[in-house]
C-alpha cells in the first residue's frame, strides 16, 4: 500500500465570489471557478479527460458540469459525502490520476443553497440518521450540544466558555477581512460576539458560520507532468477519510467532547504526509468551522493542542494568522459560509495561493505543509476528510 | 367481585389566570401546553392508572372525549399503542357526548361483569375550545383521567349501582368543521338541561336501590360552571357538605374527564367503605352509586400532586398560539415534509411503544433498535425492552431559538438509568431551568409542524410524587 504521497499536483485552481449572490445562476458560479482554473493552469478546456463534482443538494448526474462546461462525451461523476462532498470529489479524482488512467482532470465544488429559503436549513431526519424522537434537526443544535458539554466537562464557566468561542470567531472574522471573495467582511469584537443573539444555547450568532453559494474548482495531474504546466504546483501529501458508525444519538459511552472519526481520518492523512508534530510541521489548516465549537474541538482532536487547552491555545494566539499554525487564514466557514459541496475545493484553494506566495495581505510565512479539514452528518456518525499538502522540494 | 382497580389522573402543569381572559374574574383553569391533546393527556393518565399494573393484564382500552383529532380514525388505538397494551385487545371511542367519560365507564363495568374481558382501561381526556373571552373559554379547563374496571379482591371501589337518562336537548354542541363549542342561553342549560336531568338520573337511581341521601359521604357530579355546581344540591336532598370540591378554581371544567377526575378526588380522600354518589351530564345523565375499598392508591395517582405543581402562563395571547387560535407568523412556522406513513408504521414499536434493543449477548440497551449490536457487533440478538418508564439524566441538552415553532425546543441527550442514551426532546421546562444531570422521565407529546397528527416521546424534568 504505497499511498497517494507526492504522485498528483495541483496545477491551476479557481474560485467563484462566495456570498448571497441573488443575480447568479448555477452556471454562472460553475464558469466563474473553472474558468479560472482553466487560466490559471494555462490549459484549454478540451485537455480535460474527466471531470469530478462535489455537490450535496443543487445537482445530480455528471451533466450538472457537462452542460454548462460544454464537457462533451468524456467521464464526470458526482460525489456526495455530506460537508466532505468537495475534498472527497478531489480524492477520487486524485486517484483516478495516481492510477494513470488520466493525465489532467478537474475537480469541482459547488452549492447554491441561497435560492430556497430558510425552510432548507430545518430538515426531516432520515435515513441514515434516524431518531425516532426528534423528527427535526437543525445544524446548530447538533453543535450546540457539544458546547454544552464542553463547557461542563473543561469545566469552563458559561462567560468563559463563550469567551473563548468568541475569540474564535473575532479571529476567523479578521482574517476574512483580507479575504476579497468572502462573503462577510466584518471585523468584530468579542463583547460583540458573547452577547450576540443566541442561535443554539450556548452558540450565538457569530458561533455560526453563514450559508452562501459558491463554487471552486481544481486541475490535476500526475506529479511528474506537473512542470509542463507551472513550476509552483502544489503537491498531495496525503489524504485520510473516514465514516463513523458509533451514533453519540444511541451510545451512552460516547462523549461530545471530540470526535473520533477526526482523530482516525487525521491519523490516516499524517501516517501518509509523515506528519508526527502537526503544530510544528504544518503552516496552515482550513477547518471545518461550521460553528466556532467545532472549530475549538477539531484543534484538539487533530493534535493542534492537548485536549481540553484549546482555551490556552486560543488565548496564546497560537491559531492566528501570524501565530504557529494559522487555522482559517481566509475566514474559514465563517466568512465564506458553506455551500456545502464547494467548502472544501474552496479551502484548497487557500492552501494554494498561499504556498503560492499569491495570499495577498494575509499571507503567511509558514506555508511549507497545510491541511484541509471536513466533517459532516451526525455525531458519532461523521464522514470527516483530512487533506494534506505541500510545496514541490 | 366487579370494581375499581386502579386510577390515574393528569393536569397539565399550565394555568391560565381567568383574569388574563378578563380582567376581575376569579381562579385560574388547567390548560394543555403547546404540545399535549387529548391523546397525550390520556396516556399519561393511562400511564399513572397503569403504575404497578402489567400492561399484559390490559383486555381494552376505551378513549372518551369530545375532542379527538380524528373525525374518521381511532384514537383508542393510538393510547393503546403507546401505553404498550396487547394487540388482542378491545378499542374503542366514546366520541362527542360530554357525559362520554361515564358512557365509556359503563360499558367497561357491563363488559367485565359479561366476561367479555378481565380489565378494561376508561381513559378520559378534554381540551375544549370557547371562543376568546368566551363564559366558555372561562369555564374550560384541560385535564385526563384514567379508571381501570376488572375482577378484582382488592377494589379501590365497588360500583353498586348505576341508572341512565337520555335526553334530547340543542344546549351545548359544536359541529363538524367548528373550533368552539356553542351554547344556548346559560339559565336554559342549567334549569332545564343540567339540573333537571341530573337530578332525574339521581332520583331515579336513589329509588331504584332504596338509597336515602344522607347515607353518602361524597357526592360527586360534573358541572358546566360553578353557579350551576352550587345551585345543584338543593332539590337532591344533598347538604353542601356532601358535595365534593368541583375544582372550578383550580383547574375548571374538563368535559368528559371532569367527572372521572372530581371521582379520582373523591377516591382520593374516601375512608373505606364510604359510599359515594356520582353523575355525570350532557345528553342526559349516567348516576352511580360507588364503595369505596379498603385498596387505596398513593397519592401519585390522585390529583392533588397537581395542585402546586404548576406554571401560570401570564401572557393570554401565548396560550391563543397554543391553541391555534392566533396564527403563527409565517416565518416561525416548522415547514417539514410529512412522514412517511409507511416509515412510520414501520418503525411504529420504536416511535409510540418506545422499544429500544437490549443486546442479548453484551447487553447494551440501544434505541432505536438496529440489526447489528453497536458495541459487540453480535447480528439479530435482541431483546425488545419498554424505555417510555425508564428514568433518565440529561447528558447535554441546547435550546434551539432557530428551530421555529410555538415554543423554543429544547433538545438533549438523555442517558438512561439502567443503560441506553435516548436523542430527544425536552418539555414543560425553559433553558433557564436546564442543566446537564437533570433527572427526567418520558411522556407523549405531539411533535411539531405536522399536516397529520404525530405523537412522539419526549422528556420532561422528573416530578416530585406526592
Amino acid at each position: 500500500m504505497e499511498g497517494i504521497k507526492d504522485k498528483v499536483a495541483i496545477v491551476g485552481m479557481g474560485c467563484s465570489q462566495f456570498g448571497e449572490l441573488w443575480e447568479k445562476s448555477e452556471e454562472d458560479l460553475i464558469v466563474e471557478a473553472v474558468y479560472e482554473a482553466y487560466e490559471d493552469a494555462g490549459i484549454d478546456p478540451k485537455d480535460i479527460q474527466a471531470a469530478w463534482l462535489g455537490n450535496v443538494r443543487t445537482a445530480m448526474r455528471g451533466s450538472a458540469l457537462a452542460i454548462p462546461l460544454k464537457l462533451e462525451f468524456i467521464p464526470i461523476s458526482r460525489v456526495e459525502n455530506q460537508c466532505c462532498s468537495g475534498t472527497d470529489a478531489f480524492r477520487n479524482a486524485c486517484y483516478a490520476v495516481a492510477a494513470g488512467v488520466y493525465d489532467i482532470v478537474l475537480v469541482v465544488g459547488f452549492e447554491k443553497l441561497k435560492d430556497a429559503g430558510p425552510e432548507r436549513m430545518t430538515a426531516r431526519y432520515n435515513y441514515p440518521d434516524i431518531f425516532p424522537q426528534v423528527p427535526i434537526g437543525l445544524a446548530a443544535q447538533e453543535f450546540a450540544l457539544k458546547g454544552t458539554r464542553y463547557f461542563h466537562d473543561y469545566k469552563l464557566s458559561f462567560e468563559d466558555g463563550k469567551r473563548m468561542l468568541s475569540k474564535i470567531a473575532v479571529k476567523n472574522h479578521h482574517n476574512g477581512m483580507m479575504s476579497p471573495k468572502a462573503q462577510f467582511h466584518k471585523e468584530i469584537t468579542i463583547e460583540q460576539a458573547m452577547k450576540a443573539p443566541m442561535i443554539a444555547s450556548p452558540l450565538g450568532l457569530f458561533d455560526a458560520c453563514g450559508v452562501s453559494d459558491g463554487a471552486a474548482a481544481a486541475i490535476i495531474t500526475r506529479t511528474d507532468m506537473a512542470t509542463n504546466f507551472r513550476d509552483d504546483y502544489v503537491l498531495v501529501k496525503g489524504i485520510g477519510l473516514v465514516s463513523g458508525a458509533k451514533q453519540a444519538a444511541l451510545q451512552s459511552d460516547v462523549d461530545l467532547i471530540h470526535f473520533e472519526e477526526n482523530v482516525r481520518a487525521a491519523e490516516m492523512a499524517y501516517r501518509e504526509a509523515g506528519i508526527t508534530d502537526p503544530l510544528k510541521q504544518l503552516g496552515l489548516a482550513e477547518l471545518h468551522d461550521c460553528f466556532t465549537i467545532t472549530e475549538a474541538i477539531t484543534c484538539e482532536d487533530l493534535g493542534f493542542c492537548p485536549r481540553g487547552k484549546i482555551k490556552e491555545y486560543v488565548d496564546a494566539g497560537v491559531f492566528e494568522l501570524d501565530g504557529e499554525l494559522g487555522v482559517n487564514t481566509d475566514g474559514g466557514l465563517k466568512c465564506f459560509g458553506h455551500p456545502l459541496g464547494a467548502s472544501g475545493i474552496r479551502m484548497i484553494y487557500e492552501l494554494y495561493k498561499q504556498m503560492q506566495y499569491k495570499a495577498g495581505p494575509r499571507q503567511r510565512k509558514k506555508v511549507r505543509l497545510g491541511l484541509t479539514h471536513n466533517l459532516g452528518g451526525t455525531t458519532g456518525a461523521y464522514s470527516v476528510m483530512v487533506a494534506i499538502f505541500g510545496q514541490r522540494d | 367481585m366487579v370494581g375499581i382497580i386502579s386510577y390515574g389522573s393528569y393536569i397539565p402543569k399550565w394555568r391560565l389566570s381567568r383574569n388574563a381572559i378578563a380582567t376581575g374574574l376569579k381562579g385560574e383553569k388547567a390548560i394543555a401546553g403547546f404540545d399535549e391533546d387529548s391523546i397525550t393527556m390520556a396516556v399519561e393518565a393511562g400511564v399513572n392508572c397503569l403504575n404497578n399494573i402489567g400492561r399484559d393484564s390490559i383486555d381494552g382500552v376505551i378513549f372518551c372525549t369530545t375532542t379527538s383529532p380524528y373525525l374518521e380514525k381511532q384514537a383508542a388505538s393510538v393510547v393503546a399503542k403507546a401505553l404498550d397494551l396487547r394487540r388482542d385487545i378491545f378499542t374503542a371511542d366514546s366520541l362527542g357526548c360530554l357525559r362520554g367519560g361515564t358512557i365509556g365507564l359503563q360499558i367497561a363495568l357491563d363488559m367485565v361483569k359479561a366476561g367479555s374481558a378481565k380489565r378494561i382501561l376508561v381513559t378520559a381526556a378534554d381540551c375544549r375550545l370557547g371562543a376568546p373571552e368566551s363564559g366558555m373559554e372561562k369555564d374550560f379547563g384541560d385535564g385526563a383521567a384514567a379508571i381501570l374496571v376488572g375482577e378484582t379482591e382488592k377494589p379501590v371501589a365497588v360500583i353498586q349501582g348505576s341508572y341512565s337518562v337520555s335526553n334530547e336537548l340543542m344546549d351545548v354542541w359544536r359541529l363538524a368543521g367548528e373550533t368552539f363549542v356553542s351554547m344556548e342561553e346559560d339559565r336554559f342549560i342549567e334549569e332545564e338541561g343540567y339540573k333537571k336531568t341530573v337530578r332525574e338520573a339521581v332520583n331515579g337511581l336513589m329509588q331504584k336501590y332504596g338509597a336515602e341521601p344522607k347515607s353518602f359521604a361524597k357526592a360527586v357530579f360534573y358541572t358546566p360552571n360553578l353557579k350551576s355546581y352550587q345551585g345543584l344540591p338543593k332539590g337532591l336532598g344533598l347538604n353542601p357538605e356532601q358535595m365534593q370540591d368541583c375544582l372550578y378554581d383550580r383547574i375548571g371544567n374538563t368535559g368528559t374527564s371532569y367527572p372521572l377526575l372530581l371521582l379520582v378526588s373523591a377516591l382520593e380522600d374516601a375512608k373505606a367503605e364510604d359510599k359515594i354518589l356520582f353523575a355525570s351530564y350532557g345528553d342526559g345523565s349516567d348516576a352511580f352509586i360507588l364503595e369505596a375499598g379498603r385498596t387505596s392508591q398513593d397519592g401519585a395517582q390522585g390529583i392533588r400532586r397537581f395542585f402546586e405543581n404548576k406554571t401560570t402562563v401570564e401572557d393570554y395571547r401565548r396560550y391563543l398560539k397554543w391553541r391555534g387560535i392566533l396564527p403563527l407568523d409565517k416565518g416561525k412556522a416548522v415547514l417539514i415534509p410529512r412522514t412517511s406513513l409507511k416509515a412510520m408504521m414501520r418503525r411504529q414499536d420504536e416511535i409510540l411503544r418506545m422499544y429500544g434493543a437490549k443486546c442479548k449477548v453484551c447487553g447494551t440497551i440501544q434505541y432505536p433498535p438496529q440489526r447489528i449490536c453497536t458495541q459487540c457487533h453480535s447480528k439479530d440478538q435482541f431483546d425488545q425492552v419498554r424505555l417510555s418508564d425508564k428514568k433518565g439524566e440529561v447528558y447535554t441538552w441546547t435550546a434551539d431559538f432557530g428551530a421555529g415553532g410555538l415554543e423554543t425546543p429544547i433538545i438533549t441527550l438523555t442517558n438512561l438509568e439502567g443503560g441506553g442514551r435516548v436523542f430527544c426532546i425536552i418539555t414543560d421546562t425553559t433553558a433557564q431551568e436546564m442543566s446537564v444531570g437533570l433527572p427526567v422521565e418520558f411522556v407523549l407529546r405531539k411533535s411539531y409542524g405536522q399536516t397529520i397528527p404525530e405523537y412522539i416521546w419526549k422528556v420532561r424534568p422528573t416530578q416530585i410524587k406526592a
